[in-house]
């Protein structure tokens, strides 16, 4: 029997991927790769994920600040540069997001992910003195110089010619390589630590590995990609692929031998001493001497003033759009639409892990709310994996924006199959730059918005990384992004997977809203391109949000739920299509009556493309629907239609029908969003 | 007839070197299929080929060997040419089993082994011009091997960039000989058109043996379909109760079959 801990780490890795969003993307999934493999002893990495933000892609050149790449450019690049990374070191890249809005013209985001598996007995590391300090991997050469100098300053229309070099040079076959070599050394006990080479390199891993013991390194040791490196330029750069090992002097031996069979380079670059001090050679010379607790404790704090967020004036949308017209306006809005271009030049087949993937259905290409895995390869264990980002709302106000993120991943992580018994979450905040008062205080709001949603729901936050400086400076103009926040949800729940998917079986069965009634459109797609901002937001229950997930985790472990999706981007009506997609000729019919009735002021609009948390669009069989809502103590149920026959697709309130079309019809429309960027093949 | 009570489990040879990234799963193929595996990096067998006379089967599975720099399985194919051609052409001639998964399909193609002699054939990049991770439909060919009855159906991913299978006959228009067809791809039309046919490949074809029919090489991956969840729909395979399909609830068999069979033939 297996005991085993799931370590996970998502990080941001925005601004190389602004000026070179290929080689940008593919470091950003090596480094978050390397931050597994440091885990404990080190992890086996069992999965990756990828949330991008871009501009939208028709925007016109001439808004394109000078210095910037086009949307579509950025996201065939990134795109690319994930795939090529992932696929070559076999690792499935299968949960993730695509979002587009304005605000990230000059400044794109990327998140990469990386999910790991490890043995409790792996789990604690120890530097003890006269260990020896070893290097693997990749050669140090002058690529990312200063990179995480270059990631915390604002990005201007120079950023490419002063900071090109910052970018590192990525090679997945020599990351694999020290993977497959030090898991063997790992699982032989031939050291006593491991950290990765990530931001700052040598001088971040030697300086945290001997921060209670000191070290004695020879720079001149380390195999250099070319001649001519300076001593700091050896002790800074942040080239690829590269780990550093507190090694026992009698293992040399054997680990060198590992190495050698595995074609990976090792170099012995010092000794971790005993005295605290950190002590830098090179060429026989002397040129670095500092105390390890100056370097850990020296620094001084630093205080930013925050004020309180304003909540910005209601401009009121344009409701003369109509229903009929919106839907397919919503399905082709590049965060809502299929991401199958994508996501089939992903390999998220390989370590043949997956149970639930990001496209299933009759089809295979209806989307899930987020992916499972077997991790132990044994069927007993499921691990969910799902996220959950809302920056709509946080320009209205951030701290739903944070509770609403946390319910979203959540919501997801549950109709994935998972549980709320054993569920753990990360953060990302990438935010402007929060030297602007009203910046930080938008950052604390979502931060305690957040919280409230996690503590409410008993899930720990266990890992995350920021980035607080996406500003992008140009013609004396510095424009911040939105503030956006990633939560990302790791649920582990025994025994083989339990996911019913959000594709709709079949014929005659019922179709029940399970959550509050929506009211408002407030941070959703809808009120964006109605031209609308700043309305109404349905607001996180903090009595409701665990009970309701609780309830819905239990029917789907019953079996009762045939299929489950989460009311979240474009609300109910996109939820609708979406699960129609996959149900192999199912349609539906839907009346809102009975929800209009539940919600106060309720529009078209609110009930068709409302947002917000704690809501779900359920298919049970109609013999099973009371036995659904039997202890269903204070969770809001109502039954809203039938899944029909012949992929026909009717939404009607009150009598009158809002929405007419097929599911065919619709399903063009969602597939079609990333044609130009990846044709079609004849 | 061998004692089962005395015999051990036939010994596999999973081939590994830098870059090969789906020997795990091909390891558990083999073993649920009942066999025992050695997983060897290419290294150390080069070191101790009779360490292969030892095996009865001899895996090459996928991955992105030494990056497919060069060309795809261009460097582990030269190495095994360089290093342990005789050893595994005294295997092969022995009537042993030897399976090559996509990047060891490749190497197979390259090596000549498959389809049948050098300059044959080739695995070129995939018509849509990207890595393309899909399920597809596959029928085995005319003639049953130890891999596979004849004509039947199977349902496995394939996930790759360079995979439309080439052929370069001595002279025009002619067919691949049919009995050294593993699989070919299976669409609604006949012939499939994308993305049935995930790749272009010539006849639809996306697998071939040698003549002898020990020797199969695949793009796709049946390792990867192990147990019924694998499988990308099994929701709508469920049981009455909600829990996940047994083997005998899908309309396809698992991709574990073939391993199956393979193993229990060298019994």
């Amino acid at each position: 029997m297996m005991s085993g801990a799931f370590p996970s780490r998502s990080r941001p890795h925005n601004h190389p991927s602004a000026l070179e969003p290929y080689g940008g993307a593919g470091t950003g999934i090596g480094g978050v790769i390397r931050d597994t493999l440091g885990t404990g002893l080190g992890a086996r990495p069992v999965l990756n994920t990828d949330v991008f933000c871009f501009a939208p892609l028709d925007i016109s050149p001439v808004q394109l600040p000078p210095g910037t790449l086009a949307p579509s450019r950025l996201l065939a690049g990134v795109v690319a540069g994930v795939r090529d990374y992932g696929n070559r070191m076999g690792i499935p890249t299968a949960n993730g997001a695509i979002l587009f809005h304005p605000g990230y013209v000059g400044n794109p985001l990327v998140f990469a992910g990386s999910v790991g598996v490890i043995r409790r007995r792996h789990v604690d590391k120890e530097v003890l003195p006269e260990d020896r300090i070893v290097a693997i991997g990749g050669r140090t050469g002058r690529d990312g110089i200063h990179g995480a100098t270059f990631s915390s300053r604002e990005l201007s229309e120079e950023s490419e010619t002063v900071s090109g070099g910052a970018v590192q040079i990525g090679n997945p076959i020599e990351e694999k390589k020290v993977l497959d070599a030090l898991l063997r050394a790992r699982d032989e006990g031939l050291y006593r630590s491991v950290t990765d080479c990530g931001a700052g390199g040598f001088s971040s891993a030697v300086g945290e590995m001997g921060a209670q013991t000191g070290a004695v390194v020879h720079l001149d040791r380390a195999p250099l990609k070319y001649p001519g490196l300076t001593a700091t330029e050896i002790w800074i750069s942040e080239a690829q692929e590269r780990m550093v090992l507190a090694v026992p002097p009698e293992r040399l031996e054997r680990l060198f031998a590992i190495l050698e069979e595995e074609e990976v380079e090792g170099c012995d670059l010092g000794t971790f001493a005993s005295d605290g001090m950190l002590r830098l050679h090179h060429e026989g010379e002397l040129v670095g001497e500092l105390a390890c607790s100056f370097l850990h404790d020296g620094r001084p704090k630093t205080t930013h003033r925050a004020t309180r967020p304003v909540r910005p004036s209601i401009v009121l949308p344009d409701e003369s759009i109509s229903p009929f017209e919106l839907l397919p306006t919503l399905l082709a809005h590049g965060s809502i639409a299929s991401k199958e271009r994508v996501i089939r030049q992903y390999d998220h087949e390989v370590q043949g892990q997956l149970v639930l993937r990001p496209l299933a259905g009759a089809d295979l290409d209806a989307p899930m709310d987020g992916c499972a895995l077997d991790p132990t390869g044994d069927q007993s264990h499921t691990a969910v994996i799902s996220c959950g980002i809302t920056p709509l709302v946080g320009e209205i106000d951030p701290w739903q924006m944070g509770a609403w993120s946390v319910d979203e991943a959540l919501r997801n992580a549950i109709a994935s199959g998972g549980t709320l018994d054993r569920v753990a979450l990360l953060d990302n905040f990438a935010w402007g730059d929060v030297r602007n008062p009203a910046n930080l205080g938008a950052l604390i709001e979502c931060s305690r918005g957040a919280a409230a949603a996690a503590l409410a729901c008993g899930a720990p936050f266990v890992s995350g990384k920021d980035s607080l400086h996406n500003t992008y400076r140009s013609g004396g103009v510095a424009r911040s992004i939105p503030g956006t926040l990633l939560i990302s949800a790791l649920s582990v729940a025994p025994g083989r997977p339990r996911a019913p998917g959000s594709d709709l079986k079949r014929v005659g069965t019922a179709l029940l809203h399970v959550g509050p009634a929506p009211s408002g459109i407030g941070g959703s797609h809808a009120e964006w391109i109605m031209g609308g901002s700043g309305g109404t937001v349905p607001e996180w229950q903090p009595d409701l949000a665990a009970r309701l997930l609780r309830f819905v985790e239990a029917r789907i472990a019953d079996g009762t739920v045939l299929a489950v999706h989460d009311i979240s981007d474009g609300g109910l009506a996109v939820a609708a299509a979406e699960m129609a997609f996959g149900g192999d000729g199912v349609g539906l019919a839907l009346d809102l009556s009975a929800l209009a009735g539940e919600a106060s002021d309720a529009t078209p609009a609110s009930l068709l493309f409302g947002e917000g948390p704690h809501r779900f669009l359920v298919e049970i069989d109609r013999h099973s629907v009371e036995r659904f809502s039997a202890g269903a103590a204070d969770v809001p149920i109502t039954e809203i239609g039938e899944c029909i026959a012949r992929d026909q697709f009717v939404i009607r309130t009150n009598g009158e029908e809002w929405i007419r079309s097929t599911v065919p019809d619709l399903k063009r429309v969602w597939c079609g969003a990333f044609a130009a960027v990846w044709p079609e093949e004849s | 007839m061998k004692s089962a009570m005395n015999s051990r489990p036939p010994l596999a040879v999973v081939l590994r070197s830098a870059g090969t990234n789906c020997d795990r799963e091909t390891v558990r193929a083999l073993e649920l299929a009942g066999a025992r595996v050695e997983s060897i990096h290419v290294n150390r067998l080069a070191a101790e080929p009779e360490r292969l006379a030892e095996a009865a089967m001899l895996a090459i599975p996928g991955g992105f060997t030494f990056g497919d720099d060069v060309a795809s399985g261009a460097v582990l194919a030269h190495i095994i040419d360089r290093k342990l051609r005789a050893p595994l052409e005294r295997f092969i001639a022995d009537g042993k089993l030897v399976i090559g998964i996509c990047n060891g399909f490749q190497i197979l193609v390259r090596l000549g082994i498959l389809p049948d002699g050098p300059g044959r054939a080739a695995l070129l990049p995939n018509h849509s011009g990207r890595f393309e991770d899909r399920w597809v439909r596959l029928r085995s060919g005319p003639r049953p091997t130890p891999w596979f009855d004849a004509e039947t159906e199977y349902f496995v991913p394939v996930a790759h960039a360079e995979g439309r299978f080439a052929w370069f006959p001595e002279g025009e228009d002619v067919p691949f000989p049919s009995d050294q067809v593993a699989f070919r791809y299976q669409g609604d039309d006949d012939p499939p058109r994308y993305p049935a046919n995930p790749n272009g490949s010539f006849e639809a074809i996306a697998g071939v043996t040698n003549p002898a029919g020990n020797v199969l090489g695949l793009m796709p991956h049946p390792e990867r379909f192990l147990v019924p969840e694998h499988h990308p729909a099994w929701m709508r395979y469920r049981r009455a109760d909600g829990s996940p399909p047994e083997e005998s609830d899908l309309p396809v068999p698992l991709g574990l079959e073939i391993y199956r069979r393979a193993v229990a033939s060298l019994g």
